[in-house]
């Protein structure tokens, strides 16, 4: 599971009215390389929670890797700083695509119900009595 | 700039579909219905001959041509007839300017004669392309890597044996290839030599089409919600597009057949990026957070429709039907407990698919997917297909499966944004959806209809009596 999808996910039991962001416990990861595409980020950064992002790197391992606040628009996309080692840009597209989470948890800010993520697949498939109807 | 069309002979109602996608995939907004069709004289809609005008230029009609999966060949017209006779004379009345380009010494260039309907033999097609001396061809021939190649393609007038409502004309077309499919993709991607395959895989060449009509292209977002062993992910990986798919069936997101043989084996084999995530996840309560929306390009999927593999959805069948009462798993066996599922049926499937679309696609992405059709209740020609206020359907295109039923690709895009007013009448729409779908469509019902024994006793269509028929349906 990529950052990515972390970004994204919430937990859906019954009663929980965010369910969001879900904590996340590593067990194990892997860096998986994925082309950079600008264009990409450039869609996507508006829909990603920064804070639920970098708390998620930390959880991963990689404290440093993102500033805690998002840097602005103008320093990420900054003509030419995809090819520059090290970049705000490049180091989001590492946070956001390239991080890998093998195995671990997923645990629900709300209820505590934790969700297992193993070979790289988190199950968030709720039990009978978590289901609303 | 008007061209000339030729297609190849099958899965024939997606092939005016797939070059206006890839029109507006190229071109951008507003391409796709600015392509303009017509017909030859005496052509059926059906025939492979089709003449298509095209938005901007010749580099675009290329690159329609080269992507797609249906087009033999798009070709610049140099002229038609009846006759070798009326074909020179055409190609004569040709403006000189459009000719001489491509004939220029330093080029080189090769002839190939094609035909439709009929065979031409090694022979003829020499005394064929012998013929063509009065055309100023100054270049060198080459038949190996061409600059420019002709075709002269043929049909005759032939009987109705080819599967086409005959043609009492003969015809003779000249032209020049601007573009053509590369269908080399399918023995590369088959699913025969693929690794890891379900019951459901969708074939190679289908979701090649349903990524081109899902305007797949690198820097684009894909979601399947029912990826199964990921076939249709596959196709929109290899186009460049990063991928994503969930499913409710652990087994097969997770662990497949084994380290080797699972759904991330698959990516490895055509040596593809591997998607970005893979979900095991309910349909009918997408874990996607609050307020999230609007992040796929597109969604292209295959629902379970419930005749080869019937959907499910969490929580319970005797549970949701109200047989036992509503139970708690005890907190010792809720670890490895595994959650009951309850069926899925088709309309309710339909209906999730279209409001998850309608939440988390982009405006202007396209949803593509499968749905299918008793084909006795197209007898009137009137098909009904889903509709919501977010989506404008772009295509429908039937592929027969048997008898009694076809599916349609339906391709949809999102005309408008998701808004809370869009959300509550969803969610209005659902709950009279869960009070009525039992008895709108009931779980099994398209099976039972599609496998049922053939009623012998019942006149095979009587009233349709004489007519003649083609594809199941009547030629006009």
């Amino acid at each position: 599971m990529r950052l990515l999808t972390h970004n994204f996910l919430a937990s859906n039991v019954k009663g929980v009215s965010t369910g969001y962001p879900l904590a996340l416990e590593v067990a194990k990861t892997s860096i998986k390389e994925v082309e950079l595409n600008v264009d990409f980020l450039r869609g996507i950064l508006p829909k990603i929670d920064w804070r639920a992002l970098f708390a998620a790197t930390s959880a991963a391992g990689f404290p440093e890797l993102l500033a805690a606040e998002q840097p602005p628009e103008a320093e990420l996309f900054a003509e030419g700083a995809a090819a520059v080692e090290g970049s705000a840009i490049r180091r989001l597209h590492h946070a956001l695509l390239e991080i890998h989470v093998e195995e671990g948890t997923l645990v629900c800010p709300d209820s505590g119900r934790s969700f297992p993520i193993l070979k790289g697949v988190p199950n968030m498939l709720l039990h009978e009595d978590e289901v609303r109807h | 700039m008007w061209y000339l069309c030729v297609f190849y002979h099958r899965l024939l109602d997606y092939r005016r579909p797939e070059v206006q996608s890839l029109a507006e995939l190229f071109g951008g907004p507003g391409a796709g219905d600015a392509v303009e069709w017509r017909m030859p004289e005496n052509h059926h809609e059906d025939s492979p001959f089709h003449l298509v005008r095209l938005p901007g230029d010749e580099r675009l009609a290329a690159q329609i041509a080269n992507r797609s999966l249906l087009v033999k060949g798009i070709f610049e017209l140099w002229g038609q007839g009846a006759t070798y006779d009326e074909l020179e004379k055409a190609i004569r009345e040709y403006p000189d300017e459009r000719k001489l380009p491509y004939l220029t010494p330093e080029s080189s260039f090769k002839i190939v004669v094609d035909s439709f309907g009929k065979v031409i033999s090694f022979e003829e097609q020499n005394e064929i392309i012998k013929g063509f001396t009065y055309i100023p061809f100054e270049g060198r021939v080459n038949l190996k890597k061409p600059e420019h190649k002709f075709f002269v393609l043929e049909t005759d007038d032939y009987g109705s044996q080819n599967g086409l409502p005959p043609v009492v004309q003969k015809t003779v077309f000249f032209g020049r290839e601007v573009g053509a499919a590369d269908r080399h993709l399918l023995p590369m991607y088959q699913l025969k030599s693929r690794k890891y395959i379900g019951p459901t895989a969708m074939d190679c060449e289908m979701a090649f089409l349903m990524a081109n009509q899902g305007l797949t292209r690198p820097g684009k977002l894909v979601y399947d919600p029912f990826v199964g062993t990921g076939s249709i992910l596959v196709a929109a990986a290899h186009f460049g597009a990063m991928t994503m798919g969930a499913d409710i069936d652990i087994r097969v997101v997770r662990d497949g057949r084994g380290p080797d043989c699972n759904i991330w084996s698959n990516f490895e084999q055509y040596k593809l990026p591997e998607p970005l995530c893979v979900l095991r996840a309910d349909n009918n309560l997408p874990p996607w957070r609050p307020g999230l929306k609007e992040i796929f390009d597109a969604i292209i999927c295959d629902p379970p429709y419930g005749v080869r593999a019937g959907g499910r959805k969490s929580g319970g069948r005797k549970l949701l039907k109200g047989i036992i009462p509503p139970y708690t798993v005890p907190d010792e066996k809720r670890e490895n407990h595994i959650p009951s599922t309850a069926p899925y049926s088709l309309a309710e499937c339909v209906h999730d698919l279209l409001h998850l679309a309608a939440r988390m696609l982009v405006v202007g992405g396209r949803l593509v997917f499968f749905y299918p059709m008793l084909r006795e209740d197209d007898v009137a020609g009137v098909a009904k297909f889903p509709e919501h206020p977010c989506f404008k359907l772009v295509s429908s295109c039937e592929q027969i499966l048997s008898l009694r039923y076809s599916r349609v690709l339906l391709t949809m895009v999102k005309v408008g944004p998701y808004t809370e007013e869009v959300e509550r009448m969803g969610e209005e729409r659902h709950q009279e959806f869960r009070e009525n779908h039992q008895k709108w469509m009931e779980e099994g019902n398209l099976h039972t209809a599609v496998f049922s024994p053939a009623e012998h006793d019942k006149k095979p269509e009587s009233d349709r009596g004489s007519k003649p028929k083609y594809r199941g349906k009547f030629a006009s």
